[in-house]
């Protein structure tokens, strides 16, 4: 198993011609991925998040070798994407959100039983994988049934399937849990954690959804607009959340409790959430100064949501955080 | 088999089609006794080689008009992580009902005619039979992959390849002599299709070529389709090249 990706300054420029006039034609560079570095080691689970035009499909069409770089190297499981893609094809697995890579109008089992083929994959391994999988993603019950008139959650447990049977050193996955609703997501991912636990498998994985990662991925890359901007473990970046909210619930409804330390409070009946930062008063404080102006009930604190921090670091920078 | 009617029924309606080919040119024929020195059963030859190899050609390879649709949406990216060469997949790893008909129909009028024409067979003559479907397959073939390529570069719809798939046919169901000028030296010669059932008719018939090329000519045909098949070869490598430089 040697399941490592490196990317050193990886970049990839697009040329864009915009007509000007009849004749005159404008050439643009566009900088989808501008010098991009890490390192993800055998066996990590990481997650590469960015905004919609940040560059993530760009960087992961690049490390299956689907596109050539304009810069910088990649190598994958010891392999050079570019110049050894079929060799990296069989030991990699990609798994396209939007992509189907299933055959439409034949059933999920022939589908499987046909990249068994091209992987050429051996038929005891294959077996051993395919009830794996059934059992874990509960296949059983639509093996038989042409792929066209599976629901989107079925397909998507299809495609994990069809992109693991050939056991791939590295998985990426690029939006895999697009469209899915909150059952499918959840049952997809859990699958993913144990396949990254228990074989070892590194899995690369792209999404605009951060509770998504924030539950499987202990390291996150950031990118935006073609640069990576963080690149750590999910707690690194909770602790930018300064903001935090007390809610209440008060014996009976009482006008906005505005104590000292608190930047905004919100009423709705007899409960209140009184937003303060973490630096600037500490929440037992508070807690006590409310506590002696009103009889509470019940009370939570509630960190920053990591939607609400990623969004702030797209929107200004980590300098915008940092300082 | 899900689509066992459909199957049938799209058999029956490509030979009707192409059946109302030969009653056309069956018409043309009858108002006149030859067509540039050929009578209906030799123009029959021509068109029943060119016609089972159309048919071959459409039933093997006819899955490129997927290719355009698959460059639009993505997929051919699924294609590319795939460890097998790029255009077997597309040719092989979808599965469309293709027509047999055309290949039927086309047989049957290459068998009428033979019967109806007075050739001595030889050895080489009889050869030349065989070969012929097979290399003007090839032939074909490749015309159409080099004419699929051009979507990696434009990324439309694939309508001017139709035009080299459709045309080439229509093409090769005459005698080549008929047509005149730069186009039909471009068609003939540089997209090879003279070789396609020109040639290896008028070797059958030991007719002289009035284009007056050597008395060899013919059996170059083979050689021709192999460079057809490399020059394919070669120009979807470049195509597939540059689809992995601009990703669009």
């Amino acid at each position: 198993m040697n399941g490592t990706i490196l990317a050193d300054g990886l970049s990839k420029h697009f040329s864009r011609h915009r007509r000007a006039g009849l004749l005159r034609r404008w050439r643009t560079t566009v900088r989808a991925v501008d010098g991009i570095t890490f390192r993800v080691e055998p066996g990590e689970m990481v997650g590469y998040i960015g905004p919609n035009g940040a560059g993530k499909s760009t960087t992961v069409k690049m490390l299956t070798g689907i596109l050539f770089p304009s810069g910088g190297t990649a190598r994958v499981a010891g392999l050079d994407p570019a110049r050894q893609r079929v060799a990296l094809a069989r030991r990699i697995g990609v798994v396209f959100g939007q992509r189907r890579q299933l055959w439409w109008d034949l059933p999920l089992g022939t589908s499987f039983e046909l990249l068994r083929h091209v992987y050429r994959v051996p038929e005891p391994r294959f077996r051993a994988n395919l009830a794996t999988f059934v059992e874990l993603l509960e296949l059983g019950p639509f093996l038989d049934t042409p792929v066209r008139q599976l629901s989107l959650g079925q397909v998507m447990r299809g495609e994990l399937t069809a992109a693991l049977l050939h056991d791939p050193e590295v998985v990426f996955l690029d939006e895999p849990t697009i469209g899915l609703d909150v059952e499918s997501k959840a049952r997809a991912l859990d699958f993913l954690s144990a396949l990254n636990r228990e074989r070892g498998t590194t899995v690369m994985m792209t999404t605009h959804d951060v509770a998504d990662l924030e539950r499987m991925c202990p390291r996150m890359l950031i990118i935006d607009s073609g640069r990576l901007i963080f690149d750590g473990p999910v707690a690194d970046i909770k602790r930018f959340g300064v903001e935090r909210t007390l809610v209440v619930d008060l014996e009976a409804p009482r006008p906005a409790l505005w104590v000292e330390g608190v930047d905004d409070v919100r009423v709705d009946g007899r409960r209140q959430w009184l937003q303060f930062r973490r630096d600037q008063v500490s929440a037992p404080d508070l807690i006590a100064r409310v506590a002696s102006a009103a009889a509470v009930v019940d009370l939570t604190v509630e960190e920053t949501p990591i939607e609400e921090i990623i969004r702030r670091i797209y929107r200004e920078g980590m300098e915008g955080l940092t300082a | 088999m899900t689509y066992r009617t459909s199957t049938v029924l799209l058999t029956i309606g490509a030979a009707l089609a192409t059946f109302m080919d030969f009653l056309m040119i069956a018409a043309i024929m009858g108002h006149l006794p030859t067509l540039d020195g050929w009578s209906l059963p030799e123009v029959g030859l021509l068109y029943g080689i060119a016609g089972v190899a159309f048919g071959i050609t459409d039933m093997c390879v006819g899955n490129l008009d997927l290719l355009p649709r698959q460059i639009r949406d993505g997929t051919f990216d699924v294609v590319l992580v795939r460890p097998v060469g790029s255009l077997f997949q597309v040719l092989a790893m979808e599965f469309g009902v293709r027509r047999v008909g055309k290949v039927l129909q086309s047989g049957a009028v290459l068998a009428i005619s033979l019967t109806r024409l007075h050739v001595a067979w030889t050895g080489p003559k009889v050869a030349m039979l065989a070969v012929a479907p097979v290399t003007a397959s090839l032939i074909f073939g490749s015309v159409w992959v080099i004419a699929i390529s051009q979507v990696f570069w434009t990324v439309d719809t694939g309508e001017v390849a139709n035009s080299f798939t459709y045309g080439g046919s229509f093409l090769t169901s005459y005698p080549i002599s008929i047509f005149s000028g730069w186009l039909r030296d471009l068609l003939a010669f540089v997209i090879p299709m003279a070789f396609v059932s020109y040639y290896p008719a008028l070797f059958i018939l030991g007719r002289p070529d009035p284009l007056g090329l050597p008395a060899f000519t013919p059996l170059l045909t083979p050689l021709v389709a192999l460079a057809m098949l490399g020059v394919a070869g070669l120009i979807w490598r470049t195509g597939v090249r540059h689809y992995r430089g601009t990703g669009s």
